[in-house]
């Protein structure tokens, strides 16, 4: 077999590079999404048939085998997993990457006899241990194997400590040295703070941990690069720990939370350990065929879902509701907080699954001026993201976060299961307001009783 | 190639990676933090590399489970990326088709600020 001239494989490369970059951009926006992403896995075809002409490589067979293997299995999963689950074959999909880029640091580990080419892999491994178990641990919390509370227990900050700096020791012992068997240590150092680094995070902030481990992950593959001596893993990576970075931080600020407070509150008692205490002020509850009565009269509903919504799976049931309030005439929208749902922008993917076109899914920003037009807000399975106590009250764990001014419209309906607050575990002084009005429930099986009462009028 | 300008390459890419998210809108924050999950699956290149180059049956063991982590990331996250993609339509119209894209129907006057460049 002919070997491709080292000009034109790097040429390829910068084709598939630049196939990347064209991938993100276009992720930008709803129209070129889709097609943005097409291209970068074009991108990624280039460079997989460019490797195998690049290079003398044995074991074809097999590489060929074991491509398929991983094909096999990811491909048919990736299509059939629910909307609802996808955040977590994200972090699955996340780990194996992080993963696979601590398998070909580890050995590429006896070839290596510059000290700078074995940072670049005590820095592969450890990362990438870190991003396999804790996209591992992501998962486990994301598919409810384990409790979405954050687990903390005494110690859990020494234990911490002791592992990371036990970490920096092997590390700093293999740069010198080289010993195989320290970077074995190294990586299972990593597993284990992997672990330990996503284990207090609570359910509400899991994804933004996914975020961050997806830069992580994005970084030891850049770092690998480094090791092979290979530009496009270099800029694929760096690219991926730059966006996701970005991304990270974006969606901290949508959450009035830090990076770090979010992966270090729990070690001090933190914020989203959520209590269940419920005050006896009164509430206005209501039936069904009342708010169906408020909603089908109204000129202009806005709607704002929440995780309640997609826990219960009731998105297609309120795009249905949205349909039979527009064909009375009436203008609706749906609201989305940055956060709502169980990752960023989750909220838009399962609405989008259930037919509601991206035109009428509002962001926060374009959303907020437009409540004071609203006969009704309907808020479903949401309540961090309309608590006022965001903007009033100081002392609050989610003061600072901006919030969906649902207090401007001139009706609130809450569907919600209990009193209970939510993850932030403080109380919502909106769902005591005279305005508001509370339909207690499943979301699915409220918003279907709503759309009966709603088709009745 | 040296290391001035892998490093070089690597800060330009810090930018670039930056500059291409630093305006996306949070309606598509799920799709690109998959997208990009995808792209670093590329590391499949690194792994297809080590496992060619594997002399000793342990090192193929290992590289080759480095291949097949790495294709499950690089095939699965493009693929679940795409489903996702698939259901951002436009609003509908005719017959519940799909209004391409491009086929810009204005409905109301609020409805038309979303595709801008923001």
């Amino acid at each position: 077999m002919t070997l491709l001239d080292p000009t034109l494989t790097g040429l390829l490369y910068l084709a598939a590079a630049a196939c990347f970059i064209l991938a993100l951009k276009g992720l930008n926006s709803p129209r070129t999404a889709r097609r943005g992403n097409l291209i970068g896995a074009f991108g990624a075809l280039i460079a997989v048939v460019t490797v195998f002409f690049s290079a003398r490589l044995d074991n074809v067979p097999w590489i060929l085998g074991a491509i398929a293997v991983g094909s096999g299995v990811a491909a048919p999963v990736a299509r059939r997993v629910k909307m609802t689950q996808m955040p977590q074959l994200v972090a699955l999909f996340n780990g194996v990457g992080g993963g696979a880029a601590a398998l070909v640091a580890l050995l590429e580990l006896p070839e290596a006899d510059d000290p700078w080419v074995r940072l670049a892999i005590v820095f592969t491994l450890l990362v990438g241990a870190v991003s396999f178990a804790g996209s591992g641990i992501t998962f486990a919390k994301l598919q409810e194997l384990m409790t979405t509370r954050p687990v903390v227990f005494p110690g859990l900050p020494v234990l911490m400590g002791g592992v990371l700096l036990l970490a920096v020791g092997a590390a700093v012992a293999v740069v010198l040295g080289g010993s195989l068997a320290l970077a074995l240590v190294l990586l299972l150092l990593g597993l284990l703070a992997g672990v330990l680094l996503v284990l207090p995070v609570g359910g509400a902030d899991v994804p933004i941990v996914i975020s961050l481990l997806n830069a992580f992950t994005g970084l030891a593959v850049a770092a690998s690069g480094l090791v092979l001596g290979n530009v496009l893993l270099v800029v694929a990576g760096t690219l991926v720990g730059a966006s996701g970075t970005i991304l990270t931080r974006a969606m901290a600020a949508a959450m009035g939370r830090s990076v770090a407070g979010i992966l270090f509150g729990a070690f001090r008692g933190g914020s989203t350990a959520g209590s269940t205490a419920v005050s006896d002020r009164p509430v206005r509850s209501s039936s069904a065929e009342d708010v169906a009565v408020l909603l089908g009269y109204a000129q202009r509903v806005i709607i704002v879902p929440g995780y309640g919504l997609a826990v219960a799976q009731g998105q297609h049931t309120a795009a249905e509701l949205a349909q039979a309030l527009e064909s009375r005439g009436i203008k609706v929208d749906f609201a989305i907080h940055p956060v709502a749902g169980r990752m960023p922008g989750h909220m838009n993917v399962l609405l989008a699954e259930a037919n509601v076109p991206y035109e009428s899914l509002k962001e926060m920003g374009e959303i907020n001026s437009e409540f004071k037009t609203a006969d009704v807000a309907l808020v479903v399975g949401a309540n961090d993201v309309v608590n006022p106590a965001a903007k009033t009250s100081s002392g609050s764990p989610i003061y600072g976060m901006p919030i969906l001014e649902v207090a401007d419209a001139r009706q609130v309906v809450f569907l919600k299961r209990s009193l209970r607050p939510g993850f932030a575990g403080i109380e919502n002084d909106l769902m005591y307001e005279p305005q508001t009005t509370l339909l207690f429930g499943d979301a699915k099986e409220s918003l279907t009783k709503v759309l009966g009462a709603v088709k009745a009028l | 190639m040296d290391g001035i300008s892998l490093l070089t390459i690597t800060v330009l890419a810090v930018f670039v990676g930056f500059e291409v998210v630093s305006k996306v809108s949070s309606t598509l924050h799920t799709p690109l933090m998959s997208g990009a999950n995808a792209i670093h699956g590329i590391i499949l290149v690194g792994a297809i590399i080590v496992a060619g180059q594997a002399a000793h049956p342990w090192v193929l063991a290992v590289a080759l489970l480095a291949v097949v982590l790495a294709t499950a990331n690089l095939v699965g996250g493009f693929v679940v990326t795409d489903r996702m993609l698939e259901m951002f339509r436009g609003r509908r119209g005719n017959g519940g088709r799909p209004v391409p894209p491009d086929g810009h129907r204005p409905r109301s006057e609020a409805s038309d600020s979303k595709d801008g460049a923001r």
